[in-house]
């Protein structure tokens, strides 16, 4: 077990390498010229060189790969071409909000997922699957800011039951905290939440043919404990896999979520940096949700060996 | 994932005389209703889109005097805070998401097909090639495209670029891993043996193994690509303003969303019908074509 998680660990050396030395060159080979992009229109020759400097620009290309990796390897993500503050700190600044969100977005999508799915596939080919399935085929077609919009009027506009958006930190009342997050999360979650319950969907029906199951159904187990003890264990290897694969589309949809209800987290941060075309910002910004998605992919990986011990590597 | 020995286009006809690619896509349409609701849908978008300079006013002409006004019968989609025509600005904007979308997916499968093919045939390439691909993986694709898009002045093109390339891994691993279950083939093994020359082999037996999943696969990257390009224009990281794509229309509807909630829903919701018509035809295509990635989902 602990040799098969130091392999996996390992195994996510290489990939953080390419982004990092993809992220390198993204700059670097980016048609036109970037740093006068990044300086604006406007921009004087002298503002030319201070931009070309604060990336590093001006520096023959393997000093700078080698100052990018030696600074990286310090945890030193540059300095903002706007504000001069490390970008380290901004980042840092702004990872509750989008923390919070995430999470908020991961449980609501889970608890209401997982039962849906595990419903429709009991009730196979009846009313309840088949509205399952349209909701999850819908799910998949909805962008992400049009259901916000959807929430936010029937909810926030219509109903006025919750906020049009804005967000609390959690020290200033719980409540008030749950009560921003509810709709973001929703309208975060709608894709991943189809997702989530077609894939549970369509393994349960796998794991629900299967003979012991028949046995157990035949010896007079409660449905109930048949579906969710012998069923949703054996399902849950292509479940908890969709449920990681899926964080990417939480980490993408943050963006725009945050953007619509004005929550200060990475998501604003990012925009706020395309903007104003500041890409250490950008650039540091790529570095923390890559690393985050490793680090997610490498705990599914891990959670595997738990959740089946035939599975060793 | 485990790999399951990929038979895909061979399974698809069982019930059939074997049939050309054309007829394979063309005789489910008629027969199967997820795959005719979407193509019909997709017809009629598609329809407007190519007709909308012909059917719809100017969606560039300002008239202020109607500004944010509901949708009426002289306005059916209502109009923007310069009183454009938003019927004229949603129809035009169509054009602008197909055009993303179809392009994406043609370029993406075509690159995506010869990287595939490349790691499926020679191992040194395939370790590097797939390092990479795994590392662009790891970065969500809306701030990969964003990431270029600072980096450089805002242009279509440079829209399509920024999207096609985290879509390229995705078309990379589903051919590689036709093109290597495919090799290991009884069927391959004897044509070598009979003969056949590795080019050959590739035209006649790997490329065609190959067409199923790509099409149904490139059908989910023109629904992914319609979708980012409306959230890059969303957050005004996508095509210049003055184009009228659907992002564009709900990123200036923002700031009037109580006063005028139908610059919003009416282009958010051509473009889930799009999207939805899009994924229909995939989903029908795929239960058509690939018979295994089917059961999988």
């Amino acid at each position: 077990m602990t040799a098969y998680i130091i392999r996996r660990l390992f195994a996510t050396l290489p990939v953080m390498a390419v982004v990092t030395v993809f992220v390198f060159f993204l700059l670097r080979l980016a048609p036109g010229d970037p740093a006068a992009i990044i300086a604006g229109d406007d921009a004087t020759a002298a503002d030319l060189e201070a931009v070309r400097a604060k990336l590093g620009l001006n520096l023959p290309i393997h000093e700078q790969f080698g100052l990018w990796i030696w600074r990286l390897a310090q945890g030193d993500l540059g300095v903002s071409i706007f504000s001069d503050l490390p970008v380290t700190r901004l980042i840092a600044q702004r990872v509750e909000p989008t923390l919070a969100l995430t999470l908020s977005t991961l449980f609501v999508a889970v608890s209401l997922a997982i039962p849906v799915g595990v419903i429709a596939a009991w009730q196979a080919r009846k009313l309840a699957d088949r509205a399952v399935m349209v909701f999850a085929v819908l799910g998949f077609a909805i962008p992400g800011f049009l259901a916000a919009y959807i929430l936010i009027w029937i909810f926030a506009v219509k109903l006025q039951l919750l906020p049009v958006q804005g967000y609390r930190p959690i020290g200033q009342g719980f409540w008030p905290f749950v009560e921003g997050l509810i709709l973001p999360s929703i309208a975060l979650g709608v894709t991943y939440m189809a997702l989530i319950a077609r894939i549970t969907r369509a393994s349960m029906l796998e794991v629900l043919s299967q003979d012991y199951i028949r046995t157990a159904n035949s010896k007079g187990l409660a449905t109930k404990r048949v579906l969710l003890l012998h069923a949703l264990k054996n399902a849950a290897v292509p479940i908890v896999t969709v449920i990681g694969i899926g964080i990417a589309l939480l980490i993408s949809g943050v963006v725009i979520t945050e953007t619509v209800f004005n929550i200060p987290g990475l998501g604003r941060l990012t925009v706020d940096a395309v903007l104003k075309h500041d890409y250490p910002i950008v650039q540091g910004l790529i570095m923390v949700f890559a690393a985050a998605k490793v680090l997610v992919n490498l705990m599914i990986d891990i959670s595997y060996a738990f959740l089946d011990p035939r599975i060793r590597y | 994932m485990v790999a399951v020995p990929s038979d895909t286009a061979l399974a698809s006809g069982t019930d059939e005389a074997p049939r050309s690619l054309a007829q394979r896509i063309w005789t489910p349409i008629r027969r199967n209703p997820t795959i005719f609701a979407g193509a019909l849908l997709l017809t009629i978008l598609v329809s407007l889109a190519i007709l909308a300079p012909w059917i719809s006013p100017d969606p560039l002409k300002q008239n202020t005097i109607n500004r944010l006004r509901p949708p009426s019968e002289k306005f059916w989609f209502g109009t923007d805070q310069f009183g454009r025509d938003n019927f004229a600005r949603t129809l035009h904007g169509a054009r602008v998401s197909l055009i993303v979308g179809i392009t994406v997916a043609a370029i993406s499968a075509v690159i995506g097909l010869a990287l595939g093919i490349l790691c499926g045939y020679f191992r040194r390439v395939d370790a590097i090639v797939m390092r990479i691909m795994d590392g662009i993986m790891a970065i969500p694709s809306i701030l990969l495209a964003i990431a270029l898009i600072t980096l450089t002045r805002p242009g279509l093109g440079i829209v399509i670029v920024a999207i096609v390339i985290p879509e390229v891994p995705r078309v990379v691993r589903v051919v590689r891993s036709v093109v290597l279950s495919i090799r290991a083939q009884p069927y391959i093994e004897s044509a070598i043996a009979g003969g056949t020359k590795g080019f050959k082999l590739l035209v006649r037996h790997i490329l065609p193994n190959t067409l199923a999943p790509l099409i149904v696969q490139a059908t989910f990257i023109c629904a992914a690509g319609m979708l980012i390009e409306a959230g890059l224009s969303f957050l005004g990281a996508g095509v210049p303003l003055e184009i009228p794509s659907w992002g564009n229309i709900i990123a200036q509807g923002r700031s009037f969303f109580l006063r005028a909630p139908w610059c919003i829903f009416i282009p958010g919701a051509f473009l889930a019908l799009t999207v939805l018509a899009v994924n229909l035809l995939g989903d029908g295509l795929r239960d058509r074509l690939d018979p295994r990635l089917a059961r999988r989902m």
